[in-house]
């Protein structure tokens, strides 16, 4: 909502600057956004001469100007209109200034190949009349080159944001009102104007009963033999500063209606009505030619002012073109109707219309100013455009009754904390319009009819607080106390996990929960697509099914911005389905490149699936896991290299699972075409994660270390290439637990001197004991035990 | 006898280690003269021999004493020759070790949380794809309330009952249905709005807070922003503004503003002519405890909600929301944060 201090000053008495009110304007909830020149943009318009003109090379019709501001200032100016000539004196736009009539920002343009830099203006581009025929010629004002076209008054428009529950303030009075109950002046009385309303309303009106009725009622007045015209100076300047575009008297009247009063009113040609108006429910397929000028299909239910042909408006929201009011017009139905908001809602937003009518009537306007709509604006057009009015009719509701709200008199203490005077209680809401009866217990609160937004107690205490100031709260210092855990062991654990992947040298990027579906298809594993109604773009679809859909794309812009050797992380969500809850908490990595690129004293290599493994081992251990519960297999996700990829499930292959890592499928390196190709993540699955019964702290195991001396041995298998290192490594724990602490493959290669299908693997054994030191003949013992094992489970030999 | 000083001089001029060696041999071995004269020891009488013997022994001493200096001599000698030629290049690069980051709003999250911790609060969570009831209606936002126009929400599908939360509110619902009063909750989350521009992005964060109890006040809200402000921004003065405004699911409503200064382009914080918008707050709504089956007769308090991106952006001096999202290796790195930097309340939220 846009006032002027002048307009404002119509309905307040009051000494206060303009800083002043806006610095209370705010402090009452009125948040004032902006304030500018009232002529705001229009101070960009300059008168010019037109020094030189020249036949644009590219088009007959077109010329190039050369405009001078005075002084040594000339640019260059394509222009349409035929009368522009060299020695004219015009008005110029420079790029940048917003045309009034189409409220388009001019930008500097090639106009068939030539470079224009803004426009000269006609009278009608300005609004200042409706001649289009050429550009303003202002022959007489030769002394005023260079300087602004409009005169500036010193008007400054100031912007206030209006809170949905605030239609009152939709008007200026209302803003006013709450500006003098904040003490910042005295609300003038409306001044009653004296109508001669001798003849009866002649046309009928009828607002059928149905079930969902949109219309409550219809008040009217016929003014007949008018002459509508444009509309005088003053009238046409209010309706500018506003930002609205004057249109004629008696349509500006009623817009001027609307912003003063919050009243919406409607101007009929009262020869182009068939016979009656009739507001019923609209059905489904009929057509309606809006103001605006579309054609727009009706559905069913909608509430429509009609008459026997067809529909005339569309309640509360727009009029039609086919009674449309026009200079010719001579007799007029005024129409001052209160709509349902959520009537108005609903229609507005199935046929996509806004307007500011529409914005008043679904936030709730005054069902009790329909007979002062009346007046106010029949008085206007009156005086205006001449013409005799009817005496007001209603159909419908003629008015609604206020609301009481009891409230007990330390409510306000209770909720805000500090106390409230009856006293100060009265005053503030008498001053807003309330009436109020005060006994010993509580308030009797008479509601005002323009105030949809009050319905209960706290609705007058925030009305109280809101005008006394929230300055006036003491504070209350909080209490450094604790009672309840701050995170839950999963909220550790996001946490945690973070910061131990952040450590192993990833960064951590936060992308959209949705995504590409054609990205989010390769990662799906299967799962069902979950699509988003009203995407903000056809390449953010859908809710993302895995981690890595955005991860790989964002991987990919980084390699193209020239950063091959990356690694990236996100925790988050990944969603399964369309319900509430159906998402987990992911955290998925992704590296790329090559390490020890140009390093020079390490052998550069491919990052590749061992380097994600000790990656996600090791932030499992930090977890909490032990790493003996870690089960590794290849049992993996399509989206992975089958050959080069693995699940880690817990305690055993059919465990819980933890994680997956591996190479991402070429397929998929492919199909999104990343520059570095060998690209390796892994993904945890938070919820997966095991809780402790214990804290992790308390539950160390006995400090137990052997002091005997330990010995190594080194063995050679060559086994069916089949055969894993990981069960290599479990079948040698096995042999005995006891003696054997560690076990740790150091060589596997096939080929050179092992036979076809097999493979070489060397280990390194620890045996140590917890009571004793071994004897040779003790070790060997468990040497040969482990070369049984092997040959008995596997068919593998030793290497001599 | 033995020329002792010949001897120890014999040995302070060894060239090296060999010769040393040949030198010990010499002086000290079988065959040396003064184990000659050890085995002569016998022939004499007992006061000879013992004023003899320790004579030797004493002869004995000293060489190996300068046998055993001119050693360590020659050692440090040849560790020095060896430093000598044992020299590297210094400024070569060093092994690269990555350093991994942590995203500002991770960190901010870590530190709103560290800081409504030291009051109490604890952390509670709700999904993403939300209810419209648990939104809006049951947040007395009705269907056809215009404060849903200021949602740009996105759906899940036509019939618009399942949507992205445009808000971390909806959690204040489902965690009150899940429990009993009181109620001291903070809530960080991803929200979601259907709005793409240089200054809105159609995800964002939100930290969400109520604290229900009996007798919870505005005073109690407004004691609660000013020290989670403070402790924020890590300043002792800060300008703080309450703003009516309006929320449906809050009654009354407010907005807060902090004052900064302009300081070359960038925002500080504190004091200052300026005024900036940074959360919305106010009394649980009544109809909102309602739903939630909470007694708005026996119990009532306070809820906030704030923009976490915001906060970063402003503490950190970020100025592009949507670079947060958009995964830049070169801003990850110079706007994240070291893993090790842990915000904590007792060695404070920056290092």
């Amino acid at each position: 909502m846009i006032i002027t201090l002048s307009w404002l000053k119509d309905h307040l008495n009051t000494s206060a600057n303009l800083e002043k009110i806006i610095d209370k304007l705010t402090g009452i909830g009125l948040e004032v956004e902006g304030i500018k020149d009232s002529q705001g943009e229009l101070s960009d318009f300059k008168i010019a001469k037109i020094v030189k003109t020249e036949k644009h090379p590219n088009a007959d019709k077109l010329k190039l100007c050369e405009v001078s501001l005075g002084e040594n200032k000339h640019i260059k100016v394509v222009c349409g209109a035929e009368n522009a000539r060299d020695g004219l004196i015009s008005v110029y736009a420079p790029p940048g200034a917003i045309i009034p009539k189409t409220k388009m920002k001019l930008k500097i343009a090639k106009i068939r190949g030539i470079e224009s830099r803004g426009m000269l203006c006609s009278e009608s581009e300005l609004n200042i009349s409706n001649k289009s025929d050429g550009i303003i010629e202002l022959n007489n004002r030769v002394k005023d080159i260079g300087k602004n076209f409009f005169k500036s008054k010193g008007e400054k428009s100031i912007d206030v944001s209006i809170t949905p529950n605030r239609p009152d303030c939709l008007g200026v009075r209302g803003i006013a009102r709450d500006l003098a109950s904040a003490g910042l002046g005295k609300l003038s009385s409306v001044k009653k104007a004296k109508i001669k309303q001798i003849f009866s309303q002649p046309i009928k009106i009828s607002i059928i009963k149905e079930k969902n009725q949109g219309c409550m009622s219809f008040g009217a007045c016929y003014i007949k033999g008018i002459k509508n015209k444009e509309s005088p100076k003053w009238l046409k300047e209010k309706i500018i500063s506003l930002g609205l575009k004057p249109i004629s008297a008696v349509v500006d009247i009623t817009n001027y209606v609307m912003l003063d009063l919050n009243r919406p009113l409607h101007a009929y040609d009262a020869d182009k009505i068939d016979k009656e108006i009739i507001v019923r429910n609209s059905k489904l397929g009929e057509n309606f030619e809006a103001l605006d000028g579309k054609n727009y299909q009706l559905k069913n239910n909608m509430c429509v002012i009609s008459d026997r042909s067809g529909p005339l408006g569309l309640g509360g929201i727009i009029g039609g073109v086919r009674s449309e009011t026009e200079f010719e017009t001579n007799n007029i139905l005024l129409e001052s109707a209160y709509f349902f908001p959520n009537s108005v809602r609903k229609t507005s937003r199935i046929l996509d219309i806004d307007t500011d009518a529409k914005y008043r009537f679904e936030r709730g306007i005054d069902p009790n100013s329909i007979k002062e709509g009346l007046e106010a604006a029949t008085n206007l057009i009156i005086k205006i455009c001449g013409g005799q009015a009817s005496k007001f009719s209603v159909a419908g509701k003629s008015s609604v009754k206020n609301r009481v709200i009891q409230i007990d008199n330390n409510r306000f203490k209770k909720i805000i904390g500090i106390p409230i005077s009856s006293n100060e209680s009265k005053k503030i809401l008498n001053s807003l319009g309330f009436n109020i009866k005060i006994s010993k217990k509580n308030f009797k609160i008479e509601v005002p009819s323009w105030r949809p937004d009050i319905y209960e107690d706290v609705d007058i205490v925030e009305e109280l607080i809101r005008i006394k100031g929230f300055d006036k709260i003491s504070l209350i210092h909080p209490e450094r106390t604790r009672s309840k855990e701050t995170l839950s062991f999963k909220q550790k654990l996001f946490h945690l996990s973070q910061r131990a992947v952040a450590n192993k040298g990833y960064l951590e990027a936060v992308t959209w929960s949705f995504t590409d579906s054609r990205i989010d298809k390769q990662f799906a594993q299967g799962k069902k697509e979950i699509g988003i109604a009203n995407p903000i773009s056809s390449d953010l679809n859908v809710l993302r099914r895995s981690i890595y859909s955005n991860l790989i794309f964002y991987l990919k812009k980084n390699q193209d911005r020239g950063f091959p050797d990356i690694s990236l992380f996100e925790i988050g969500p990944t969603f399964h389905g369309d319900k509430p809850g159906e998402q987990q908490t992911v955290l998925g990595a992704l590296r790329s490149g090559v390490a020890n690129r140009k390093s020079w004293d390490s052998k550069a290599r491919n990052i590749d699936v061992f380097d994600v493994k000790a990656d996600v081992i090791k932030t499992l251990i930090e977890l909490g896991v032990e790493e003996s519960d870690l089960t590794i297999s290849n049992k993996t996700q399509d989206y992975y290299n089958p050959g080069r990829s693995g699940c880690i499930n817990l305690k055993s292959i059919n465990g819980t699972q933890l994680a997956f890592f591996g190479e991402i499928h070429p397929a998929i390196v492919s199909n999104i075409d990343l520059k570095e190709q060998n690209v390796c993540g892994f993904e945890i699955f938070i919820k997966n994660i095991p809780e402790p019964t214990k804290k992790r702290r308390l539950i160390k195991k006995n400090y137990l270390v052997s002091e005997f001396q330990k010995s190594e041995r080194d063995f050679s298998f060559v086994i069916d290439k089949n055969y894993k290192a990981g069960d290599v490594e479990r079948l040698i724990n096995d042999v005995d637990k006891d003696l054997i602490q560690k076990v740790l493959i150091f060589d596997v290669f096939e080929g050179e001197s092992v036979p076809e299908g097999m493979k070489s693997i060397a280990v390194n054994v620890t045996i140590q004991s917890m009571n004793k030191t071994l004897l040779e003949k003790d070790i060997n013992e468990v040497s040969q035990k482990i070369i049984n094992v092997i040959k008995s489970k596997t068919g593998g030999t030793i290497r001599s | 006898m033995v020329d002792l000083r010949e001897l120890i001089q014999k040995v302070s001029q060894a060239k090296d280690k060999s010769e040393l060696q040949i030198l010990k041999t010499q002086f000290l071995g079988k065959n040396s003269q003064i184990n000659q004269e050890f085995k002569k020891l016998g022939a004499l009488t007992e006061d000879e021999r013992k004023a003899k013997a320790t004579s030797l022994n004493n002869e004995k001493k000293k060489i190996t004493e300068a046998i055993n200096y001119r050693l360590k001599e020659l050692e440090k000698s040849e560790i020095n020759k060896k430093l000598q030629n044992d020299k590297v290049d210094i400024t070569l690069p060093a092994r690269e070790r990555p350093n991994g980051k942590i995203h500002p709003v991770s960190q901010v999250i870590d530190e709103i949380s560290s800081i409504f911790s030291e009051i109490g609060f604890s952390v509670a969570e709700g999904p993403d794809v939300e209810t419209e009831y648990n939104n809006f209606t049951a947040l007395n936002t009705p269907e056809n309330h215009p404060a849903r126009d200021m949602h740009d929400t996105f759906y899940l599908h036509g019939n618009k009952k399942i949507l992205l939360r445009t808000h971390t509110s909806p959690v204040q619902i489902r965690a009150m249905l899940d429990g009993k009063p009181p109620f001291k909750i903070i809530v960080p989350g991803r929200t979601y709005r259907c709005d793409s521009d240089q200054t809105h992005a159609p995800m964002f964060h939100q930290l969400e807070g109520l604290h229900i109890d009996k007798d919870i006040t505005m005073g109690h809200l407004k004691g609660c922003l000013d020290y989670f402000v403070k402790e924020f921004f890590e300043v002792k003065k800060i300008q703080m503004r309450f703003r009516p405004s309006h929320f449906p699911f809050t009654e009354p409503s407010a907005e807060v503003d902090i004052g900064y200064r302009l300081e070359n382009g960038r925002i500080i914080v504190g004091e200052g002519d300026k005024w900036l918008e940074i959360l919305g707050c106010g009394m649980v709504h009544p109809n909102v405890l309602k739903n939630a089956k909470v007694d708005p007769k026996k119990f009532q308090g306070f809820a906030f909600g704030m923009g976490i991106d915001r906060l970063a952006m402003l503490k950190y001096g970020i100025n592009d929301l949507r670079s947060f999202f958009e995964a830049d290796f070169r801003w990850l790195n110079y706007f994240g944060f070291d893993p090790l930097d842990v915000p904590t309340s007792y060695r404070g939220l920056s290092r």
